[in-house]
């Protein structure tokens, strides 16, 4: 009787996709951001940048609200789509980031609550000035199973095509650079051209991400996955290949019980990488 | 004649932070095929010289040449090996192995946007057999020893088979038990390989018996020869370099 009901739902979900454009629009968004979020993430966790991500996606939520805003304010923006605003805000947010890390040479942590709280400062103005929340500044915050366009799908495909272009042509630069980035500046390779590619990547997949896990949870897709992957691998391509392992994992199981239990997707993605990160923990404690 | 043959050649090189001069008057040429002990107590400036000559700070007054090229048009950086010191520049916990750390010194002279192919891992292969790290190819590099990481970082040094590798204290957090095979490393690297060495250090007892030329630096280059006049200084000369006694005539009593 269960099993057919599980049949039945399998049937259910598949028929769903198949009909429903806003389905496949989020599961195949998903299916991306499962892929470039642990993919860059790598090289923040190995950076010690996680935090930087963070700040980031508040950055970015503060452009999606301007960007809601600015479309309920003067009609011919409304065609624009608030991701847009939010990849802006976001690769802004990294350029200041990146000019107070050289302010603070000797506090260069500041610069991430600096912009944080900027980022949910102007955020908040936003909102207020927008009339409070509304189901779709909600479904930025937490990710959504329905609200993503085939806009936003779009925007996804292309930024991720300019991210895994990117990594492939400058992998042995970003390797060196996360390695060891007083080695990389003195063997003569363009380390500051290179972290400023790296860090504009990182603002744009943040903001494409969180049409699919949220703004607040964005950084997890990040960094969970690979905090994982380090525990079992041995050596960089290897951490990279079983992060992306894990990220698609979450994504698939957090968006499928998403769709059947009318959840946010934001919430199952990430309860389903730290499941995923506590078994690799036990399982390597016991392995040892 | 001396000056063609000077892999490094530095000239009236003053340095300041704000206004407080860490380096004065330097004037040191390193030769072709030499193993060169730049020796001077913590604070003295070493670091300064060495971020200098590698570009990593920008010259203030003076001039380098490096290879007979003026420093600021010099552009095959591939040339110069650059091993720094462990404990500041790397994260243990980081998850490469050793080929992969050992690749990194190949990523200047690969190119960019280029990869890697079958010549370079060879490349690799090779420069971590001559370090005797062949059999930890896959390991990853916060599973070893001090004394063999360090190993690896000159593996990729060399790499590049530069003309000249430079040392920033190697052998702090090495066991003294290594201590001696990894010097007897950089003897081979230097007379078999024919590579010029730098290496600093602020514990000259150590290198007496192994480097061609000394160079004393105290903000000051107080003294820049060969070994053997270094050995002719007496007491009161050194004294005079450093301030107070230091271990050079320890090492030599012990025999």
């Amino acid at each position: 009787m269960i099993i057919i009901t599980i049949i039945e739902r399998e049937t259910i979900m598949i028929e769903a996709i198949l009909t429903y454009e806003f389905l496949q629009n989020a599961f195949l968004s998903g299916i991306i951001i499962g892929v470039i979020a642990p993919l860059l993430g790598a090289f923040i966790v190995v950076r010690r940048l996680s935090l930087i991500a963070d700040a980031l996606s508040h950055v970015a939520l503060s452009g999606i609200a301007a960007g809601l805003f600015l479309g309920q304010a003067v009609p011919a923006l409304s065609a624009i789509n608030p991701l847009y605003f939010g990849m802006l805000f976001s690769v802004g947010g990294s350029l200041l980031i990146e000019r107070l890390r050289s302010v603070y040479k000797h506090y260069q942590e500041l610069a991430i609550p600096i912009i944080m709280s900027g980022g949910i400062g102007v955020g908040v103005i936003f909102i207020s000035l927008a009339d409070g929340f509304t189901t779709d500044l909600f479904s930025y915050l937490f990710g959504s199973v329905s609200a993503v366009s085939r806009g936003d799908l779009l925007a996804i495909i292309v930024i991720s095509i300019l991210v895994i272009v990117t990594i492939f042509l400058l992998y042995k630069e970003l390797f060196i650079l996360s390695f060891d980035e007083e080695y990389a500046k003195a063997s003569g390779i363009p380390a500051k051209a290179v972290h400023f590619a790296f860090i504009i990547l990182t603002a744009l997949v943040i903001a494409v991400s969180m049409r699919i896990v949220g703004v607040l949870l964005v950084s997890a897709l990040m960094t969970l996955p690979v905090a994982a992957a380090m525990r079992i691998t041995k050596g960089f391509t290897q951490t990279i290949w079983l992060s992306v392992f894990f990220g698609e994992v979450s994504v698939l199981a957090g968006l499928v019980s998403a769709f059947y239990l009318d959840l946010a997707p934001g919430g199952t993605i990430v309860v389903t990488s730290i499941l995923i990160l506590l078994a690799v923990i036990v399982w390597k404690k016991e392995r040892d | 004649m001396m000056e063609e043959q000077a892999v490094i050649n530095i000239r009236n090189v003053n340095y300041r932070y704000e206004s407080d001069y860490v380096l004065k008057n330097i004037n040191l040429s390193i030769p072709k095929g030499s193993f060169i002990g730049l020796v001077g107590p913590n604070g003295s400036g070493k670091s300064t010289l060495l971020k200098i000559i590698l570009g990593l700070l920008k010259v203030q007054e003076g001039e380098i040449d490096l290879f007979g090229t003026p420093q600021q048009k010099f552009k095959e950086w591939e040339r110069i090996g650059f091993v720094s010191q462990k404990a500041n520049s790397f994260n243990t916990g980081f998850p490469a192995t050793v080929s992969e750390v050992v690749m990194g010194g190949l990523a200047k002279k690969i190119g960019l946007f280029r990869r890697p192919g079958q010549k370079e891992k060879e490349a690799v292969e090779k420069a971590v057999k001559a370090v005797g790290m062949e059999s930890f190819l896959k390991r990853n590099i916060g599973d070893l020893s001090g004394g063999q990481q360090q190993r690896v970082f000159i593996a990729r040094a060399i790499v590049s088979q530069p003309s000249i590798l430079i040392l920033d204290e190697p052998t702090v957090g090495v066991d003294s038990q290594n201590v001696e095979s990894f010097y007897r490393m950089l003897t081979y690297l230097n007379k078999e390989l024919q590579m010029t060495l730098l290496l600093v250090t602020h514990d000259i007892g150590t290198i007496t018996d192994k480097v061609t030329h000394v160079a004393c630096l105290n903000k000051y280059l107080h003294f820049h020869g060969s070994m053997k006049q270094f050995i002719k200084l007496d007491e009161q000369q050194l004294s005079d370099l450093y301030g107070h006694g230091i271990r050079l005539l320890d090492h030599h009593h012990d025999h």
